[in-house]
């Protein structure tokens, strides 16, 4: 025995999953009541899926689809992709302010799982995609958008955005652990997220697009996403983009996960 | 030499260098347990760097560090259920409520929610924090958040409690309330290491003392055997009538064989003293010589002035306290 000074502790070197489980899921509390008590900064949130909407429905509704109701099932799916992984960059940024503050010392110096703190921010930050998502599909639905997949087929369609977006905001929250400050992070993200939301198949027809484009195009994992919501929500049927965009999510999972974690524990 | 289970800490030829900065260059610890062991040096000197190594947040470059006989850096896990950590900056969450703080730092230590909120309160109360329990800590004092992330290390009850300058910014009450806190802790039969930049907090709360500077150990011992290594204490002595002084002065000289400094307006008479006997002779001489006197006092030597005669400086005591953390983190940050 080298320790007298703990007696009845049962020490161990390792953190079970049930315990990494649990501490992720109180660090996700922390983070829901962090919203409750700075509401304001769901602003981004509930703004931009509603005037995101409204402006490219109007704009690109006639010149794509020739009028803006046939546009509809193209550009709400499209959107609500568009809309959701954006906002997954705040979890980046919001990452990068809290850990600089003390606390995150304190979680550190706790016998806690070391992916708890990160998996419990990203998980908290599912409810700002599930307002985004829920305010995207009022908007489709206000302008006349009524899909024929039916409210069961929708609901798989907007879990699977925000299960998605989750993936996806380890990257961001890689950016978020390893860049300097919380306004690079916002800039490396968006520099990524452009190129990757825009080219693709979200608001316009690949068809019309140049050759070489639409290479990057169709292999885009935001392509598949797209076009699994729309296969769900417009038909109701399941494809081969969903597995596409479910398999992707676990890449992005599995690669970034870990490095974040890493880079994480490196951090002073 | 007490057995090696008794060591709370061993630390031995750490190392940590930040670019070409040796924050930390070879510090050698042993802290018993059950004892307040103060870590006392200025700004930069890598106290906070020793202490971020020795809780598991910082890896060091070279060197070993154990807790309780467990490596910090092989068995980080075990020793994060030893520890406490109270940061210099407080540790805890301004967004939230104390509360909540609370709760959530328990319920990440393994307690159910019943219990969480069971200790919560037990905590919040012992710390004199009950009424501003629900309000937000942006509304808190200096002395109320140190206060709560104090209260926040000692949830699991560890046996070990790390508290980096525990009262730096603190005013001079909130400091006492402080020193009775901690005093409080180690009667529990915790081990208290404590960082400090004051000289008379070492003196206040330390059994032994490790005086650090430039990132090494430049003394070890207890509060007495610092100031003893620093010279003997001084007999002062001063006269009622200031025209009597030169006369003393020579007796001094004569009985304790030493020479004298004076400071002629006070009408005092510093002299070191070698040996307590001879005083008796002095105060004869000096009835005999039909001086009087106003005051006698013997004088051990402060710490302030042990950390000049080691260090070869004085404390820089009006440096940022930030400086130190600041620094360390911007060099990690590239």
């Amino acid at each position: 025995m080298r320790s007298t000074a703990a007696p009845g502790r049962q020490l161990k070197n390792y953190t079970g999953f049930g315990q990494s489980v649990r501490n992720s899921l109180t660090m996700a509390y922390r983070g829901l009541l962090k919203i409750r008590r700075t509401p304001e900064q769901l602003f981004d949130v509930t703004l931009q899926p509603i005037i995101f909407t409204l402006m490219f429905t109007y704009i690109f509704g006639g010149a794509i689809s020739g009028n803006v109701h046939n546009y509809l099932p193209v550009i709400i799916p499209g959107i609500l992709v568009q809309t959701v992984i954006t906002t997954s960059i705040v979890t980046g940024v919001q990452l990068r302010e809290d850990m600089d503050k003390g606390v995150f010392d304190r979680f550190k110096s706790l016998p806690i799982a070391r992916i708890a703190p990160l998996a419990g921010a990203l998980l908290a930050d599912t409810i700002r995609y599930a307002i985004a998502t829920v305010l995207t599909l009022t908007m489709g639905y206000i302008m006349g958008y009524r899909p024929d997949g039916g409210l069961g087929n929708v609901v798989v369609a907007a879990v699977l955005v925000i299960a998605c977006s989750w993936a996806i905001s380890w990257i961001f929250a890689f950016f978020g652990v390893i860049a300097r400050t919380a306004s690079s992070v916002q800039g490396i993200s968006m520099l990524a997220l452009f190129p990757l939301t825009f080219l693709s198949n979200a608001f316009v027809p690949v068809e019309t697009m140049p050759k070489w484009l639409q290479w990057f195009v169709n292999i885009n994992p935001i392509s598949h996403l797209v076009t699994a919501v729309r296969d769900l929500a417009n038909a109701g049927t399941i494809g081969r983009d969903l597995a596409f965009s479910l398999i992707g999510a676990a890449v992005i999972v599995a690669v970034f996960a870990p490095l974040t974690v890493r880079a994480y524990m490196r951090r002073t | 030499m007490p057995d090696k289970e008794e060591w709370a800490v061993e630390a031995r030829g750490l190392k940590k260098t930040f670019g070409d900065n040796h924050a930390v260059n070879g510090v050698d610890l042993n802290v018993r347990a059950g004892t307040i062991y103060g870590v006392l040096g200025p700004n930069g000197a890598g106290k906070t760097t020793t202490i971020r190594m020795l809780a598991t947040l910082l890896r060091p470059d070279a060197g070993t560090a154990r807790i309780f006989g467990y490596d910090a850096v092989k068995e980080p896990q075990i020793v994060r259920q030893l520890i406490g950590v109270t940061g210099q900056y407080a540790s805890v969450d301004e967004s939230l409520s104390a509360t909540e703080n609370l709760i959530i730092f328990s319920r990440l230590l393994g307690l159910g929610r019943a219990e969480a909120r069971r200790k919560a309160a037990e905590l919040l109360e012992e710390f004199g924090l009950t009424e501003a329990a629900k309000r937000p800590l942006k509304n808190f004092s200096g002395g109320m958040r140190r206060r709560l992330d104090l209260a926040a290390s000692l949830i699991a009850q560890p046996p070990l409690i790390f508290l980096d300058e525990p009262t730096t910014g603190l005013d001079p009450r909130t400091r006492a309330q402080m020193w009775e806190t901690i005093r409080r802790l180690v009667k529990t039969g915790s081990t208290v290491l404590l960082t400090t930049q004051y000289l008379d907090e070492a003196d206040q709360l330390a059994d032994r003392i490790a005086v650090i500077d430039r990132g090494r150990v430049v003394a070890e011992g207890t509060v007495d055997e610092l100031k003893a290594s620093v010279g003997n204490s001084s007999l002062q002595l001063r006269v009622q009538n200031s025209e009597d002084i030169r006369n003393a002065r020579e007796i001094v000289e004569q009985v304790l064989k030493v020479r004298s400094n004076v400071s002629a307006e006070a009408g005092k008479i510093t002299a070191p003293m070698a040996e307590a006997d001879r005083v008796t002779d002095l105060l004869i001489a000096l009835r005999t010589g039909g001086i009087r006197l106003a005051e006698i006092s013997v004088q051990k030597p402060t710490l302030d002035e042990v950390f000049l005669t080691i260090t070869g400086h004085g404390v820089k005591e009006n440096a940022s306290p930030e400086t130190e953390p600041s620094n360390a983190a911007e060099e990690m940050r590239v």
